[in-house]
């Protein structure tokens, strides 16, 4: 199933208030690969990420049109239940941000809020997710201490085992790096490069290099369009439209 | 703050002047009631009931009714307070006229003398419920009265989680109670004890009310539906009836040490929530 | 430089068949679950605060309200006979008698509650004023009947002893009142001065104004509305205050002539008659409060609708 499409989104449109935030946007998400979608701030791509797991309809005065199908289900059905939708497809935000509890308690907030309750199970589940997340070697043995006190990159890899931790099939991750430094961001990098053989994900971010080094396809968003989406190769390399053009050679930010 | 002419000398002293006189007042108050109270406390003091309409004896039984209506306040006033503070906070929409209005009661209640709530209590518990003078109509009237403190401590302390632990909760598919009870409660912990902890001392002082919803029997309550006297009630009794100064002393004293503790708690916490907001 | 993953969540062969793909699907679907319940639970809570004050009024009007029909407003209000016992009922003495003591405590409570809220805002060192505030907040704390106590074995004996008269007094109620309502004053007052914007201070400063010019002529004009609120509330503390002040004033029910004149408070009359009252009697009681009812819900009201107004 190489090619399966796992979200695809047919004229996608948010508006908050009066404000259109997003116009139409049709993609499709391909399963196992990693979508970058990248733009100026206020491009609307952090809009359209959060409409793929509803994360959208919190804000109050939100208007949705239009239709995402995850594996063909179209996700605002009215008889999808939001709950079971996000627990498929997880999210990790801009600002690394773990609960004030132990490092054990906040990976296994997700397995125990869906109902685990056995603790050599929750145990297994925190491992593989720690493991899964690059932290276990780092925090194998602290798993009680605060997660608080870890150091950021260390807090946004939490953030991930944390969402590891809940068995997702995609997961989105909105300008992870942003508050990370050089070599947590690396390391970051390296961990979407491995999750990717098990999981979709779908990225936002505002750093180009990061889209070009991570990413299988990359969607260029302006002013709430969807100007070009392609394989990222192409996308950077051969850029059929000129505002992508001009903004992968900096001509504007 | 250099005070380089008259003028500005002058004002300065008033100012500390100012803040020395409020000092020397609660010194005063609470040094007064410390020194002449403490020769009263003893172990019988404490533990026996009064005799002879509090003439003789201790003032175990209107420690025992201040506890017994603190505690069933709090039972009726916390779950209802910290359940429409989460209402109020996370579940209205901001411009929900329903949110707004019950912002507005609250303020009100809060702002209404004691006085008011004894009418209020004795019109409504004592005599329309039926239920008399009793630890029952006592209890229902502070709550009402405590319902305010809570709602708005509560309030503010859920207002300040951050908020992204409700995005991250969510995004990993909690409903919105689980949110609410397994990350936003917990974090806002500290901020509800506060409130729980300045009802109390709101409970512990109430006078007024309490005379006219729970009545005056010295007697050890046992049931809900007995009357019962407080501490504070009981000192006013004392003292207005003129039964024995000595014994006001000693009560004042025990309700003035209680005050500070309960006082020092709050602080105590207050100063938590302070270190956990960094 | 291959890592394997070490995870079982991988969930490619579970799309293999169509019927295991349905299942994950349905799996998606809504079932009804407890958060409507417990919104509804936590709504109906929230509603309890409409329900009390419904309640409340309702209540205290339905036992006032006749009786002031019956007596007629003017004879209720105006007429400072008040002898129960006889049938009469006039509350113009109390009415008179809990504005006096109000006033007279707000007399020298309110500018000493500004200063030190100045003071604790502006000039102290932050430590001080730390210290200062949880001094108010156990000043706060201490119960009505406690300073009705030292009212009565301290202020009353030191107003008979230097000034004569019996010492429960209008000037026992004001002192006693005026060191309760302290708290209320200076703590919303010094709340309203600290948020005044650090950059009006700052242009006053740089002007070349002193810091004390700087309080009086920029500080406190921008803070008005907070500590107009400070003295409304302040107000509304002490007419409502009851214990306290039965217990210093001497409770007769006549008009004072001076502040060494024994007075009743319309609360005090409520806590003093309620005990033994019965039919209008404790009809009159109810009018009573119901009266001081009103008087305080349309200060709090004030109040909160010209925060409200402010803060647009």
């Amino acid at each position: 199933m190489e090619n399966h499409i796992k979200i695809k989104s047919r004229n996608m449109e948010v508006y908050y208030q009066d404000f259109q935030a997003l116009h139409g946007i049709n993609m499709d998400i391909k399963e196992h690969k990693v979508t970058a979608l990248i733009g100026p701030s206020g491009c609307g791509k952090s809009t359209y990420l959060r409409t793929l797991n509803r994360l959208n309809e919190l804000i109050e005065g939100t208007t949705i049109n239009g239709q995402v199908y995850l594996d063909g289900i179209s996700i605002y059905d009215k008889d999808v239940d939001v709950v079971k939708l996000r627990k498929r497809v997880g999210m990790v935000f801009q600002k690394p941000s773990v609960f004030p509890m132990s490092i054990y308690d906040n990976v296994a907030y997700g397995p125990r809020i869906h109902g685990i309750k056995n603790k050599s199970r929750l145990d297994e589940i925190v491992e593989k997710s720690l493991k899964a997340a690059n932290l276990w070697n780092e925090m194998g043995n602290r798993l009680n201490s605060p997660a608080a006190r870890m150091s950021g990159g260390q807090q946004q890899r939490l953030v991930i085992a944390r969402v590891l931790a809940v068995n997702p099939e995609v997961i989105l991750m909105d300008e992870p790096a942003s508050a990370l430094d050089p070599i947590s961001t690396s390391k970051l990098e390296e961990l979407i490069g491995e999750l990717k053989k098990n999981y979709t994900i779908v990225i936002v971010t505002h750093n180009m290099q990061q889209a070009a080094r991570v990413s299988d396809f990359t969607g260029f968003f302006l002013n709430g369009y969807l100007i070009e989406f392609n394989r990222t190769n192409e996308l950077f390399l051969n850029p059929v439209v000129k505002k992508t053009e001009d903004y992968i050679t900096g001509r504007f930010g | 703050m250099m005070a380089n002419n008259w003028q500005d000398r002058v004002a300065t002293a008033i100012f500390w002047l100012s803040a020395l006189f409020i000092v020397a007042i609660l010194a005063g108050i609470i040094g007064y009631i410390i020194i002449k109270g403490i020769s009263s406390i003893n172990l019988d003091f404490i533990l026996q009931p009064p005799s002879k309409a509090g003439r003789e004896g201790g003032i175990s039984t209107t420690i025992v009714s201040t506890g017994y209506l603190t505690l069933m306040s709090l039972l009726i006033a916390v779950p209802i307070g910290a359940g429409s503070a989460i209402y109020l906070e996370e579940y209205a929409r901001s411009k929900n006229r329903f949110a707004r209005l019950v912002n507005l009661t609250s303020e009100t209640l809060a702002g209404i003398p004691s006085i008011i709530f004894g009418l209020f209590g004795f019109v409504f518990f004592v005599l329309f419920l039926e239920m008399g003078w009793s630890i029952l109509s006592g209890s229902m009237t502070l709550a009402i009265m405590i319902l305010p403190t809570i709602t708005r401590t509560s309030q503010e302390a859920i207002s300040a989680v951050p908020y992204e632990y409700r995005d991250n909760s969510l995004a990993l598919g909690a409903s919105k109670w689980q949110t609410v009870w397994k990350v936003i409660l917990p974090s806002s912990l500290p901020g509800i004890i506060t409130g729980i902890i300045l009802s109390i001392g709101r409970a512990v002082g109430e006078t007024a009310a309490l005379i006219l919803t729970a009545g005056s029997s010295l007697g050890m309550p046992l049931s809900p539906a007995d009357p019962a006297r407080t501490m504070s009630v009981h000192l006013y009794v004392l003292v207005a009836e003129g039964i024995s100064m000595e014994r006001a002393f000693g009560t004042a004293f025990l309700i003035v040490v209680l005050i500070m503790i309960i006082n020092y708690f709050a602080n105590l916490s207050l100063s938590k929530i302070a270190k956990s907001m960094r | 430089m291959e890592k394997i993953v070490e995870i079982d969540m991988i969930k490619s062969k579970k799309y293999k068949d169509k019927a295991g793909f349905r299942k994950r699907n349905n799996a998606m679907l809504k079932n009804i679950n407890a958060e409507k319940l417990i919104e509804t639970i936590l709504l109906l809570s929230a509603a309890a605060f409409i329900l009390v004050i419904v309640l409340i009024t309702l209540f205290i009007f339905a036992k006032g309200v006749p009786l002031v029909m019956q007596v007629g407003i003017d004879d209720f209000l105006f007429n400072s006979d008040w002898r129960p016992m006889k049938g009469a009922f006039g509350i113009w003495a109390m009415f008179v008698g809990s504005l006096t003591v109000t006033f007279s405590s707000m007399l020298w409570a309110v500018p000493l509650g500004i200063i030190t809220a100045v003071f604790m805002a502006e000039i102290a060192p932050p430590v001080i004023g730390r210290w200062l505030g949880r001094l108010i907040e156990l000043l706060a704390g201490i119960p009505s009947v406690v300073y009705g106590f030292i009212g009565l074995i301290v202020i009353v004996p030191f107003i008979r002893e230097v000034l004569g008269g019996n010492g429960l007094s209008v000037l026992a109620g004001a002192i006693i009142l005026g060191i309760m309502i302290l708290p209320t004053i200076i703590n919303i007052a010094r709340d309203a001065i600290m948020a005044v914007p650090q950059e009006y201070k700052e242009s006053s400063l740089a002007l070349g104004a002193t810091h004390y010019q700087t309080i009086a002529r920029v500080i406190i004009p921008a803070a008005r509305s907070g500590i107009i609120t400070a003295v409304v509330l302040g107000m509304g503390r002490a007419i409502g205050e009851t214990m306290a002040v039965v217990m210093v004033t001497g409770n007769s029910t006549v008009i004072p002539e001076n502040i060494l004149s024994p007075v009743r408070t319309m609360t005090s009359n409520i806590v003093l008659e309620m005990g033994y009252a019965a039919g209008d009697h404790q009809a009159a009681l109810f009018a009573t409060g119901m009266v001081l009812f009103i008087f305080i819900v349309c200060l709090n009201l004030m109040v909160t609708i010209s925060a409200k107004a402010g803060r647009k």
